[in-house]
């Protein structure tokens, strides 16, 4: 879409307004208000900002009575852009007959796209709410099964808006 | 004839406490600003942070210099040290309060006493562009040298009006010295209302203070280191303490700014009606001085608020408002003044 809006400059200032003096008191008096404003600073460690539920936070694996979602299809591992995800697949007593044994998403290569949510057939993997992550080393960053899994409760909030908005 | 260590003891306090106030200027700088942005700022490192100068500055010296390979590395040294000596320099003719008798001494408030007080500082103040344009052309970096270019430019424009500017408080106060300008504000216009040159020579206020923040490299005016522009401007290439010498000489500038617009129109360190006051001379002195400390953060929180309130000027916009604007109103400015002082006689 091409802006053809006319820009209007007004040309036809008054005096007083040209004397740009009284123009600059008007602009001081209103920064000189915005002090006594209220903040919208969040004091972190102590004060901690409580995403809503359309937050992309840090990719978890949906946790179900114990066992993960997930049906290790590769499909995430597959869209995903920056290749953060890796999924080996093995068979399983369970209904779903296969589950990943090995599933990592490197944290330091994610870019919070959310395209793994979005692809995934078994609503397996979700953004959560975490934003937190800092890590000292490579390996550090590599979360492994063990860090991804997440109970569905903790998730509801996340699971409720998927299927409002897709 | 007052003893040398007095002397040595006034120039110490002046340094110390300007160099204190300088880095209190940075703090309330920053405060300031987040308060205007809706922010709090920095707050964790002691009291409400008032202590993140002290983490700033051991920052600042724990820091690595980096000297461009391909710069001046002499020049590159100097130039940050012309900076600070000269902002400290211009303040040691400012009356920071009367005189004071002390230890058997009749003391000035002031650490040089010279005839030529206002010329001096108009000297010093332009000197100090050397330190800027040095620093640009010394880094070998465009956008270094713009920024030095820029800073000289800049001076030439503002320069003359501002040195118009104070003619006319001069041929009011009949004085180079500043002591006796701001003595000369110490009277009453009609009895009762105080003959501060603000009032008296309300057009050149308004110029001097304009030029001013030229002068001090602050928005709307902060041309050499416009950082959308120039990167850093004349400092981009400076790291560790020697970019704080800069920062610190433009504090200190801003705080010598304040003090001379206080002392040639705010009438320095008088406290209007205080002559009748029933307090012994010494405390009078000590609260003039406290007057003049006063107005003088009043005038540096103006600074600060017109920072973060009005749009950095655009280069020829500087141009046109320091010649067609700034230098005839100064020249109408000195012409209505001689006019009223050959008049008034007449008239009255
Ligand atoms: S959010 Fe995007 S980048 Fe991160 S793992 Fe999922 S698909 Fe990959
Ligand atoms: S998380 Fe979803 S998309 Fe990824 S492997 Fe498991 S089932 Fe497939």
């Amino acid at each position: 879409m091409s802006s053809n809006k006319k820009i209007i400059r007004k040309k036809d200032f008054s005096l007083l307004q040209r004397l740009y003096l009284p123009e600059i008191f008007r602009g001081l008096f209103t920064t000189f208000l915005q002090m006594f404003k209220p903040k919208i600073t969040y004091q972190y460690p102590e004060e901690r900002f409580h995403p809503p539920a359309s937050f992309r936070g840090r990719p978890v694996l949906v946790e179900e009575q114990g066992v993960e979602r997930c049906v290790a299809c590769g499909l995430c591992s597959r869209v995903c852009p920056a290749l953060a995800i890796e999924v080996q697949a093995s068979e399983t007593e369970l209904e779903k007959e296969r589950y990943p044994v090995k599933f990592e998403i490197n944290m330091v290569r994610c870019i919070f796209c959310g395209f793994c949510e979005e692809v995934c057939p078994e609503e397996a993997i979700v953004m959560s709410n975490e934003f937190e992550l800092a890590f000292s080393s490579q390996e550090e960053a590599i979360f492994g099964k063990d860090k991804l899994l997440t109970p569905a409760e903790k998730l509801k909030e996340r699971l409720e808006f998927l299927k409002q908005h897709r | 004839m007052i003893p040398f260590w007095v002397t040595l003891l006034k120039i110490g306090t002046v340094v110390g406490v300007l160099m204190t106030a300088a880095a209190l200027v940075t703090f309330l700088e920053r405060r300031i600003s987040a308060f205007i942005q809706n922010r709090i700022g920095p707050n964790r490192v002691g009291p409400q942070g008032i202590f993140q100068i002290l983490a700033d500055v051991v920052k600042l010296v724990m820091k690595e210099d980096i000297v461009p390979k391909a710069a001046n590395k002499t020049v590159h040294d100097i130039a940050p040290m012309i900076s600070i000596s000269v902002a400290l320099c211009t303040f040691a003719v400012i009356p920071f309060g009367n005189i004071i008798e002390l230890f058997g001494y009749q003391i000035k408030l002031l650490v040089a006493d010279v005839n030529i007080g206002i010329l001096f500082i108009l000297a010093m103040t332009s000197m100090g562009v050397y330190g800027v344009s040095l620093a640009g052309w010394s880094s070998n970096n465009k956008y270094s040298l713009l920024g030095g270019l820029r800073s000289s430019a800049q001076l030439i424009s503002y320069e003359l009006a501002m040195g118009l500017s104070v003619i006319g408080v001069l041929m009011v106060a009949e004085s180079l010295r500043l002591d006796q300008i701001v003595l000369h504000q110490t009277r009453y216009l009609g009895g009762w209302f105080p003959a501060w040159n603000m009032f008296v020579q309300p057009l050149g206020f308004v110029i001097f203070f304009v030029a001013a923040f030229a002068e001090t490299n602050r928005l709307p005016f902060d041309l050499p280191e416009a950082e959308p522009e120039l990167v850093g401007g004349y400092h981009t290439e400076y790291s560790g303490m020697k970019f704080g010498l800069f920062m610190f000489s433009e504090y200190i500038n801003m705080i010598t700014s304040s003090a001379l617009i206080t002392t040639l129109f705010l009438g320095g360190w008088h406290i209007p009606f205080s002559e009748n006051w029933a307090v012994s001379p010494i405390a009078l002195s000590l609260l003039q001085v406290l007057a003049f400390c006063i107005k003088v953060s009043l005038v540096v929180l103006f600074f600060i608020i017109v920072r973060w309130t009005i749009p950095r000027f655009r280069y020829d916009q500087l141009m046109n408002l320091g010649w067609k604007v700034l230098l005839p109103l100064a020249l109408v400015n000195v012409l209505g003044t001689g006019l009223a002082i050959l008049l008034i006689p007449y008239i009255s």
